[in-house]
């Protein structure tokens, strides 16, 4: 009679619980060398829009959103591929993103920074979101892309143009495509001197908050190196509608260019006021009184109606862009949604390919590995010529559009004509300029 | 000295716009007792009628043009409007350009219904509530009726122009002996000022000069003795509350070339000209008047770089200063009656 109490049952239950002990420290010690937030471990990837849905920006938030669930659909194999045919990287191939099918799920920022906050954080902790990309505002941005910092995802930042953003506000998780406020300033300069001459004096107005203070200052050292005099810089509140007040003295001031430092309804309405008070039919100092709008944006423009015509300004992309990469992402964006994309849309486009692309050539979601792909990246294919991902701010540096509201429109879209196409060289600054220091990217941060 | 007049000028349109809003806004807390938070979303709707007009009149067909291409490159749909084919090309353009004059007899009845229809529909069951309560109820309205407005025409504003005429500006000061553009003034807004001053000069001749403005009077000051008459007072203040609504909607439409409208314009009005009712007075119609142009004149001179260089951002309080000021000194307004809103 046998009085062992092995058994077969008894046994496989030994073997598994030993087992599963000596492989914990394993697994643990696996576990920290590679987890990340959001690690996806299913057959699928979350990526997290982030734009406004309502609010002042809610109509350029749904412009982006098109965008998003266009890049969707190419990253997934569907549509006409866009602009991953055009693409210079040849990393993605229609299956998802390393084989895992990309889904998304929405924000709403509001254009507030608080919303946009608590907007992320939910994409983050509730759906798992492995990337926060989108917004249209920059202190929306510098809010959000904080919050992924500590949070350790990467945010692919949508339009934003505040030298912040990749200046004393930059972070290691966070990487803007679109361009800011020193390049549009360089860009629009040489413009503006061939157009106007060395010898004019300009009064701004300026939207009083991040991005209007950085532009103010982007733009006043670029015309100032021309050898124009500013006669004034005028703050604005940022709620203001009604900019008659601001716009009346300048006539008297001896300035004979009015610069419009102004975003959105800001922009429309200042704009408005100073074609209604006659400013562009007026001779000063012996020559055109002339408005410029340094950030252009369409679907602004359209706002703006025929007051844009003839105004310059810059501009990220343009829809009437004739290389293979912009006909490509008109064509698809156009034939689906029966309307040309914006150029929040455009960025947003690309940033998500980048994100996708990034992950695919490190082979792994994980934010550091993924931000060491994007470092230094050189690319092109995606609309805006040969581009790169500078490793030290995390700012694409790419030809910058200088663009004129255009005299006679053959469309509600046909808004802007593109002057000049400013070389990514000529608006290149070092990465320690001073109108973007006091900040660091610091260290990548892979979450928990 | 020409600054000074410019800001004045300035100032009076702005204060046009507090001023006819106010004054709506004073009408239905007098007459109605009730404060309402929806009365910005009223001048909303009325710069949409103009919107709307100008879009039936835009209202096209598509014709190909083989000759050119959209932005696809399939041939360009061009667009005629109805009204150009049918009255031809120059009175059919001259009609759209006059879509903002014209969306003043269109937004008439419009408005008329839809303050009838609030009053009617919603406002009447707060009447017996704390002023709060109506608020609140008003406040949530306006949310509605923005987002309404939001869902059907977008965020973006969209422009509206004055008619051909009145675009470009008048040089005051060459006619006052200054040098040429030291005072100049947009024709539009001059056209704004004349007309808020018919409105305000139409509303008073009807309170001060009809039979149905003398029962409303006589129901602002003593209801009950009103209603002891045998007179259906109620009656009479809805229709004020539509007359009220036809003030804030033309006060809208006339705007619309001034800044495009979007949704979230009345919103930006509301707390300026409920500020100017507390000051003129809460139910007082001159206090709403007076204080309308008076806080708009103030508002203006605040933007002045002289007064901004030495009293930084005082642009962005200066209406609320004068308001704690008005409040701490003469709770009841500048033109307030005795008892209202003291307490």
């Amino acid at each position: 009679m046998s009085n062992s109490k092995f058994t077969r049952r008894g046994l496989l239950k030994t073997s598994t619980l030993a087992g599963a002990g000596l492989a914990l420290p394993t697994i643990f010690t696996g576990a920290s060398a590679h987890a990340f937030t959001n690690d996806p471990t299913g057959g699928s990837v979350t990526l997290g829009f982030n734009v406004p849905q309502t609010g002042p920006y809610a109509d350029e938030g749904a412009d982006e959103l098109r965008a998003y669930e266009l890049a969707v659909e190419h990253l997934n194999g569907g549509g006409d591929g866009g602009m991953m045919n055009t693409f210079s990287s040849k990393a993605l191939d229609g299956t998802g993103i390393l084989g895992k099918k990309v889904e998304y799920v929405t924000g709403d920022t509001q254009t507030k920074s608080d919303a946009a906050r608590a907007s992320a954080k939910s994409m983050i902790e509730k759906d798992g979101a492995i990337m926060i990309t989108g917004g249209s505002s920059s202190g929306v941005a510098v809010a959000v892309q904080g919050l992924c910092q500590e949070a350790g995802v990467i945010f692919m930042a949508g339009l934003t143009h505040s030298n912040d953003t990749t200046g004393k506000d930059k972070k290691a998780n966070g990487f803007r495509h679109f361009f800011n406020g020193y390049m549009s300033g360089a860009a629009l300069a040489p413009v503006l001197e061939s157009l106007y001459g060395k010898d004019r004096n300009a009064y701004h107005l300026t939207a009083d908050y991040t991005w209007g203070w950085t532009q103010e200052e982007s733009i006043k050292a670029s015309t100032e190196a021309l050898g124009w005099n500013t006669v004034n810089a005028v703050r604005t509140p940022l709620a203001a509608t009604d900019f008659s007040s601001y716009i009346a003295p300048v006539l008297n001031s001896g300035a004979d260019v009015l610069v419009l430092n102004h975003y959105g309804g800001n922009m429309v309405n200042s704009l408005t006021n100073a074609v209604q008070f006659g400013l562009r039919d007026k001779q000063v100092n012996g020559k055109n009184f002339e408005i410029v709008v340094p950030l252009y944006s369409r679907l602004m423009a359209k706002g703006a109606g025929e007051n844009v015509k003839g105004i310059h300004g810059s501009t990220n992309w343009h829809w009437s862009l004739q290389d293979e990469a912009s006909k490509a992402f008109v064509k698809s964006f156009g034939t689906k949604y029966g309307f040309p994309p914006s150029q929040a849309a455009h960025t947003v486009y690309c940033q998500t390919l980048l994100y996708a692309d990034a992950v695919t050539r490190a082979g792994s979601f994980a934010p550091c590995a993924v931000a060491e792909a994007l470092e230094g990246f050189e690319f092109d294919g995606l609309g805006n010529g040969a581009t790169l991902y500078r490793a030290e701010d995390h700012q694409c540096f790419k030809d910058v559009l200088v663009v004129r509201g255009k005299e006679n429109p053959t469309s509600e879209f046909d808004l802007l004509e593109v002057v000049e196409v400013t070389p990514a060289a000529q608006v290149t600054y070092p990465a320690d300029h001073p109108m973007f220091a006091g900040g660091s990217l610091g260290s990548c941060n892979n979450g928990a | 000295m020409d600054a000074i007049l410019l800001q004045i000028l300035n100032g009076l349109d702005k204060g046009s716009a507090y001023a006819l809003i106010a004054l709506g806004l004073t009408l239905i807390f007098g007459t109605l007792g009730v404060v309402n938070f929806a009365h910005g979303a009223l001048f909303m709707i009325g710069a949409f009628c103009a919107v709307t007009l100008s879009k039936i009149l835009n209202a096209s067909y598509e014709v190909i043009d083989e000759t050119k291409a959209d932005f696809l490159g399939n041939p360009l749909k061009v667009k005629l409007t109805y009204v150009e084919s049918w009255f031809g090309p120059e009175t059919g353009a001259a009609i759209i350009d006059w879509a903002v004059p014209l969306a003043i007899l269109f937004s008439i009845p419009i408005m008329i219904a839809i303050g009838f229809i609030m009053e009617r529909g919603l406002i009447k069951h707060f009447y017996k509530r704390p002023h709060a309560d109506q608020i609140l109820v008003t406040f949530g309205l306006a949310i509605v009726l923005q987002e309404v407005i939001k869902a059907i025409y977008g965020a973006n504003p969209i422009p509206t122009g004055a008619p051909a005429v009145f675009r470009g500006s008048f040089d005051f000061g060459v006619l006052l002996g200054y040098e040429a553009n030291a005072i100049i003034y947009p024709y539009w807004r001059m056209v704004y000022f004349a007309f808020s001053a018919l409105i305000i000069g139409g509303v008073f001749a009807f309170l001060q000069f009809t039979t149905f403005g003398m029962v409303v009077r006589a129901g602002m000051a003593d209801r009950e003795t009103v209603e002891l008459l045998g007179i259906n007072i109620d009656r009479r203040f809805t229709i004020m509350f539509g007359v009220a609504a036809a003030v804030a909607g033309l006060a809208g439409v006339m705007y619309a070339p001034i800044n495009s409208p979007n949704y979230h314009m009345g919103m930006d009005f509301l707390v300026l000209s409920f500020v100017v009712v507390v000051v003129g007075g809460m139910g007082s119609l001159p206090g709403a008047v007076l204080a309308g142009f008076m806080l708009g004149i103030l508002e203006s001179f605040a933007s002045m770089n002289e007064v901004k260089n030495i009293f930084p951002g005082i642009d962005q309080i200066i209406i609320y200063l004068v308001a704690i000021i008005i409040i701490l000194t003469r709770p009841r307004g500048l033109m307030g009656r005795k008892g209202v809103m003291e307490d």
